[in-house]
């Protein structure tokens, strides 16, 4: 047996994989990872400290800049929070409009991040073009809704800033047809390459206790095998009129967490399909006229959640009866789902950390807040 | 008294495009040495936030940069030309990216993009956020916005290779008369007892204004000072600062703090003037 020397291995914060200012430091015998030690905060832009500086309405934007892929998904989170709190009623149509923007914003997270993750691998930028065309499309469509490609800050309380441009339903339709191919084009990327399958079969396996252990959510949690989704465990707005499938996978691998995220975005087309084809019938307007935006909680506290493309979104907020929140605090999937990277390294070569961390899908905005 | 003769244009650049048009092709050294840089500008692949999303999408095929030559995006800052600072600079990231300017190899030019890198932007008021990182390196193109669109990064790369276009060999900070040794290597901030600082003072105190940036002026892109200077006037940031005794508490929270703090200060200040 050859006799080897551990040695230490600064990663980040400055890296060419493409997940943000995040240092990792690793302790690594020969090839093989003995031990990890994240350090985080080089985003921390102290988001809570300046939300609670702000009135209600002032943090919609902020928020999006949480966790800058999905702007939509984290607004509804916190208008869902506000509506709680304040007992806003939220008509019919602005809720579809609100589950049609946040599944939209589930297909191109996911086409992203599987983009960022064969990029990791060393396909460079190949998969990430493919990935970031599909976006583009999608983004396309938010900047017609809302005004801008990245931030939306498309959601009030009480139902969304304005209603659909005339063309924005033909031109969804349009992007649906076309998903089917996309999907597949982008599964068989991974599938039919030797080398990439090897990289990602049986790597960074999360087990089953261990996640719930750590109580990671999204796609992380469904690919080691646990079929939890909020959608379907706790149904907000409309979601118990759709029928849809929580994937999940069977190891907990980079290659499950891969498929899961395929799968979804297959289901996301299925919810999108069934709100276009109730959206005509659905009752009210975009917003509720009579919910005031410049609301005054009454004193307590609130924690509403949601299934954020990267897993359980929620924001909790005590309110001291003035119009500015008193705590704001954020659960961010990413940073919970982060949790267990050490656990998920150990044991594997160094090259497979980027890779192991590209299927989390983590954002620093979110992480380090 | 000697005859002169002027041309129509007096713009050695234009006359030179002037000649290129009628097929007279005459190089200077200064030219072609330009030409030759503002071809091939390499980015450096450093995302710090947002913007930088914005940035891969600058990169990719839809806006595609390759059409102006500056596609190949570098993981190395050895190999970089550019440096687009995209996103929020935290005073922990802070000390990272000055060092990575500093790796870069001369010439090298900085993008500052979006609200964020240029002033703070949305997080200006955190006390972790540094107000501007032309505090600590000389920025030639700021980019407006948050975030901005590709194409107003695409335009900043235009007005980058513009101002390339203008620079003269003599004079260049790198080899120019008078290069000094201090624009080579900036000053990397460490972390002191309050936040960073430079040669023991603070770069960007929490609760006051921040320094003036010591390299100001990007349009005279060989001649920045290099100096850290200390404005006049101190104001407060009344909600950060402890110090600061607030007349109406609540009244104050309404506003931003800047706008409270100049409505507490204008008495004192104009009792000063007086
Ligand atoms: S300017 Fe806006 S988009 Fe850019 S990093 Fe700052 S907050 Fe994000």
């Amino acid at each position: 047996m050859l006799k080897t020397e551990e040695l230490q291995i600064n990663i980040g914060p400055q890296h060419p994989s493409t997940h943000g200012v995040f240092r990792m430091i690793v302790t690594v015998d020969g090839e093989t990872i003995t031990d990890l030690k994240p350090v985080f905060g080089y985003l921390h832009r102290n988001h809570e400290q300046i939300a609670e500086q702000n009135t209600y309405l002032q943090n919609m934007p902020y928020t999006d800049r949480l966790d800058y892929f999905n702007s939509m998904a984290n607004n509804q989170a916190y208008a869902m929070a506000i509506e709680k709190m304040v007992g806003i009623e939220v008509p019919e149509r602005a809720e579809y409009l609100r589950v049609m923007m946040v599944e939209l914003t589930r297909i191109l997270n996911h086409a992203g991040a599987l983009g960022f993750l064969i990029n990791d691998m060393g396909m460079w930028q190949t998969q990430l073009a493919f990935g970031m065309r599909e976006r583009e499309k999608i983004l396309d469509l938010f900047e017609s809704a809302s005004g801008a490609r990245l931030m939306c800050n498309y959601f009030r309380f009480g139902g969304v800033v304005r209603d659909l441009p005339p063309d924005f339903i033909p031109r969804l339709k349009e992007l649906l047809q076309a998903m089917p191919a996309f999907v597949d084009e982008l599964e068989r990327l991974l599938r039919e390459n030797e080398i990439l399958m090897q990289r990602a079969e049986g790597i960074g396996i999360l087990p089953r206790d261990l996640a719930l252990a750590y109580s990671v959510s999204g796609p992380v949690l469904r690919g080691s095998g646990i079929p939890y989704d909020v959608r379907k465990a706790e149904p907000y707005s409309v979601y118990d009129r759709f029928d849809f499938d929580v994937p999940v996978g069977t190891v907990g691998d980079v290659y499950d967490r891969f498929l899961v995220r395929i799968e979804e975005m297959r289901q996301s087309r299925r919810i999108l399909e069934q709100v276009l084809e109730q959206l005509p019938d659905a009752q009210g307007g975009h917003i509720n006229p009579k919910a005031r935006q410049n609301v005054r909680p009454p004193v307590g506290d609130v924690y509403a959640r949601i299934e954020s493309p990267k897993g359980e979104l929620g924001f909790y907020l005590v309110s001291d009866g003035s119009g500015k929140p008193y705590r704001y605090k954020v659960r961010a999937p990413s940073f919970i789902n982060l949790t267990p990277l050490g656990d998920m390294c150990r044991g594997y070569k160094v090259a497979d950390v980027v890779v192991i961390l590209g299927s989390i899908d983590i954002v620093m905005g979110e992480v380090d807040r | 008294m000697p005859l002169e003769i002027v041309f129509p244009m007096t713009n050695e650049h234009e006359l030179q495009l002037d000649l290129e048009r009628q097929g007279v092709f005459l190089s200077t050294v200064n030219r072609f040495y330009n030409w030759g840089r503002r071809s091939s500008i390499w980015p450096m692949a450093f995302g710090l936030a947002c913007c930088a999303i914005e940035m891969m999408a600058f990169g990719l095929s839809r806006y595609d940069v390759a059409r102006f030559g500056a596609e190949l995006f570098r993981a190395s800052p050895r190999q970089a030309d550019l440096m687009i600072v995209a996103g929020t600079v935290t005073k922990k990231m802070a000390p990272q990216v000055v060092r990575l300017y500093n790796q870069m190899a001369e010439p090298r030019y900085v993008i500052s993009m979006g609200a964020c890198a240029t002033s703070g932007g949305p997080f200006r008021d955190g006390y972790n956020v540094l107000r501007g990182i032309d505090l600590l390196v000389p920025v030639d193109v700021y980019v407006p916005g948050c975030p901005p669109r590709p194409e107003a990064l695409l335009h900043a790369l235009i007005t980058l290779q513009d101002q390339i276009d203008r620079q003269k060999l003599g004079r260049v900070r790198w080899y120019g008369e008078g290069a000094k040794p201090q624009t080579t290597d900036f000053p990397v901030p460490t972390f002191g007892a309050q936040g960073l600082e430079i040669d023991g003072r603070l770069v960007d105190p929490v609760g006051g204004l921040p320094l003036v940036s010591a390299y100001t002026a990007p349009e005279f892109g060989e001649m920045k000072s290099g100096r850290l200077e200390h404005p006049e006037i101190v104001r407060h940031f009344p909600i950060m600062d402890p110090t600061v005794e607030l007349e109406h508490p609540l009244k104050a929270r309404g506003m931003a703090p800047e706008i409270a703090a100049d409505d507490l200060k204008r008495g004192e200040v104009g009792n000063a003037e007086a």
